[in-house]
């Protein structure tokens, strides 16, 4: 059975291109779309941003709340924590 | 410089966290819990365990003001310099700005009645975390207002139909649909209140107001309204996830909750759902350059989205709102009906309308190829024709209002397969008949009369005489509407001669 996707819209600017980066690091299926001042992506089931891979590629701590600064809108339940944000459908 | 980002700094988790930041509230002793809290058992919503609410985003007061803050500093930088650089001479055409003033009279003065409405839920629920939580999005929501008017000020200097919003809100006969879509909002309980805007309109419906919209106001080279737009939907993403948490704690609490919550699921959509309609016209009218049309926003914001979403809360019983048939069958005409309803009653309205160009019909030709040129390519053909005769047709009569939405009765039976029939529904309550635009609205009605007959319906205001007088000037003043300069078509407007003169087009 195919699973629902998750969405995550971020505002296309240099603070979310290391966002997208580190997200098609860690989920293979997720798929990026650029349109018109804004980056949709959208993956089956769920969606994690790791903190250690943020930090990786900018190179200083970050903290998943940093995200709110960027966030357009989602799509899905949310956990967050210190280390990741995770976006998933429960079904 | 060298830093091992692998050893992060110790510190206390942010469950942790959020709990020792949210969990501020006590039992009362003085006085009666039942007492201090007077509203949030009424609606039959039963709560064995407030503590079991928790915020996904684990948002706490110190991070809020911190990112809120910086969200801010962003935002002002950007109108500031859309100011310096005289940018609202950059955008694709003036005609793109009418749109802006349908956000201002009907958008914005709602996100203050949502300020409003979260205070007040803020105040009324017993659990410390819902409290919190509604007390950020109250604060959330009179920045939005604030930010947009500051944004839109800047046009105001410019171009006409800006300067009396917030009158216009409480008294032009269309605003009266999202004032009246957030009165009802309000003057619910708390619980129906969270699943009306909290759920409803910001979890399913939102996307479809901000995301497109700002989209497209980006690709109309209207960057100050994208920054407040993008700026503003960054909180919605927190009130959406805080809408999905509210209904899923209201479900996990008690069995008995789920028909209650099922019921204001199906009536809070339709009513989000009407509201939507003026953006289905922003979005494939009045934006010159369209990235997306309005059905394509629904099908991918509303059907796909919306499609996982109730799977997700399928497992405690609760269903697609009963709505969704009916909507999905109007998609292919929403768009079309209420552009063709505003181009005929442009003369009471404090914005411009115009007639599709070709190469806008031939875009909504390609966006409906099942209904556009069957059905709606042609009238706007015919009153082309009017236009160049000379006899520019403007309807005179006032429309039949619908008791619910308060949208005047153009939707046809397209469900049932008459797109060309006009809906029309009645019902009789203590000996007076009330009319409605479809069966939703009808059933919402039925549900709580009493609710609805004391809705103020413009129409009919103005035929008792409330509203400054029986002819449309007379109207027209009491709404403070300028004839000639904030109403009436595009071609030949002040705005309109401002936008040749800037551009060198005499």
């Amino acid at each position: 059975m195919s699973q629902n996707n998750v969405m995550l819209v971020l505002q296309a600017n240099e603070e979310a291109r290391p966002m997208v980066e580190a997200i098609q690091k860690d989920n293979q299926d997720a798929i990026v779309e650029n349109q018109p001042a804004m980056i949709k992506i959208t993956s089956p089931g769920k969606l994690v941003i790791k903190a250690e891979t943020m930090e990786e590629i900018i190179g200083r701590e970050w903290d998943p709340q940093e995200l709110q600064l960027v966030l357009i809108s989602l799509a899905g339940n949310v956990d967050e924590d210190y280390d990741h944000f995770t976006i998933y459908w429960d079904n | 410089m060298t830093m091992n980002t692998k050893n992060r700094k110790k510190r206390l988790n942010m469950k942790e966290k959020y709990k020792h930041m949210t969990r501020l509230g006590w039992e009362t002793s003085y006085q009666d819990m039942d007492k201090v809290f007077p509203y949030d058992n009424y609606e039959g919503i039963k709560i064995h365990d407030w503590e079991a609410w928790e915020d996904p985003f684990r948002m706490t007061m110190d991070s809020y003001w911190k990112y809120q803050g910086e969200k801010d500093k962003k935002l002002y930088a950007i109108i500031d310099a859309f100011a310096q650089n005289n940018a609202q001479k950059n955008i694709t055409d003036a005609r793109y700005v009418s749109a802006l003033k349908l956000f201002l009279t009907g958008v914005s003065p709602l996100e203050y009645q949502a300020h409003r409405g979260f205070a007040h839920v803020a105040r009324n629920f017993r659990g410390d975390g819902p409290r919190v939580a509604c007390q950020m999005q109250a604060i959330d929501e009179l920045r939005h207002v604030q930010t947009q008017i500051h944004t839109l000020s800047h046009y105001n200097k410019h171009f006409n139909g800006f300067s009396e919003f917030a009158h216009w809100h409480d008294r032009v006969w269309y605003l009266s649909v999202p004032k009246s879509f957030f009165d009802d909002a309000r003057t619910a309980g708390p619980f129906e209140f969270m699943i009306a805007i909290g759920f409803s309109f910001e979890y399913v419906l939102t996307n479809l107001l901000f995301v497109p919209f700002m989209s497209g106001a980006a690709y109309n080279g209207d960057m100050a309204t994208v920054t407040f737009g993008f700026s503003a939907q960054s909180d919605e993403a927190r009130h959406m996830t805080l809408g999905l948490q509210a209904i899923k704690f209201m479900l996990e609490q008690d069995p008995a909750n789920v028909p209650i919550v099922q019921g204001w699921i199906d009536k809070w959509t339709w009513r989000g759902y009407k509201v939507l309609g003026l953006v289905s016209m922003m979005m494939d009218y009045m934006l010159p350059e369209s990235p997306q049309s309005w059905k394509e926003a629904w099908e991918l914001y509303f059907e796909e989205n919306t499609v996982a979403l109730f799977k997700d809360l399928e497992r405690y019983g609760i269903k697609v709102p009963d709505c969704a048939g009916t909507v999905a069958a109007e998609k292919d005409h929403l768009s079309h009906q209420i552009w063709m309803t505003f181009y005929t009653h442009g003369a009471a309205a404090p914005f411009h309308t115009w007639l599709p160009d070709e190469k806008k019909m031939d875009w909504l030709s390609e966006k409906y190829p099942d209904t556009f040129d069957k059905y709606y390519r042609p009238v706007y053909e015919h009153w082309a024709k009017l236009e160049k005769e000379g006899k520019r047709y403007y309807s005179e009569m006032l429309p039949q209002l619908c008791q619910t939405c308060q949208i005047p009765m153009l939707y046809t039976e397209i469900e049932k397969g008459e797109p060309t029939q006009i809906a029309h529904r009645h019902t009789i309550f203590n000996g007076e008949r009330f009319h409605f635009c479809s069966d939703h609205c009808k059933d919402i009605f039925e549900n709580e009369p009493e609710k609805y007959t004391h809705a103020w319906m413009p129409v009919q205001q103005i035929f008792q005489g409330n509203c400054g007088g029986a002819t449309l000037p007379e109207v027209l003043d009491w709404y403070k509407v300028k004839f000639g300069t904030d109403n009436l078509d595009y071609v030949g407007s002040e705005d309109e001669a401002t936008w040749k003169q800037w551009h060198g087009q005499e």
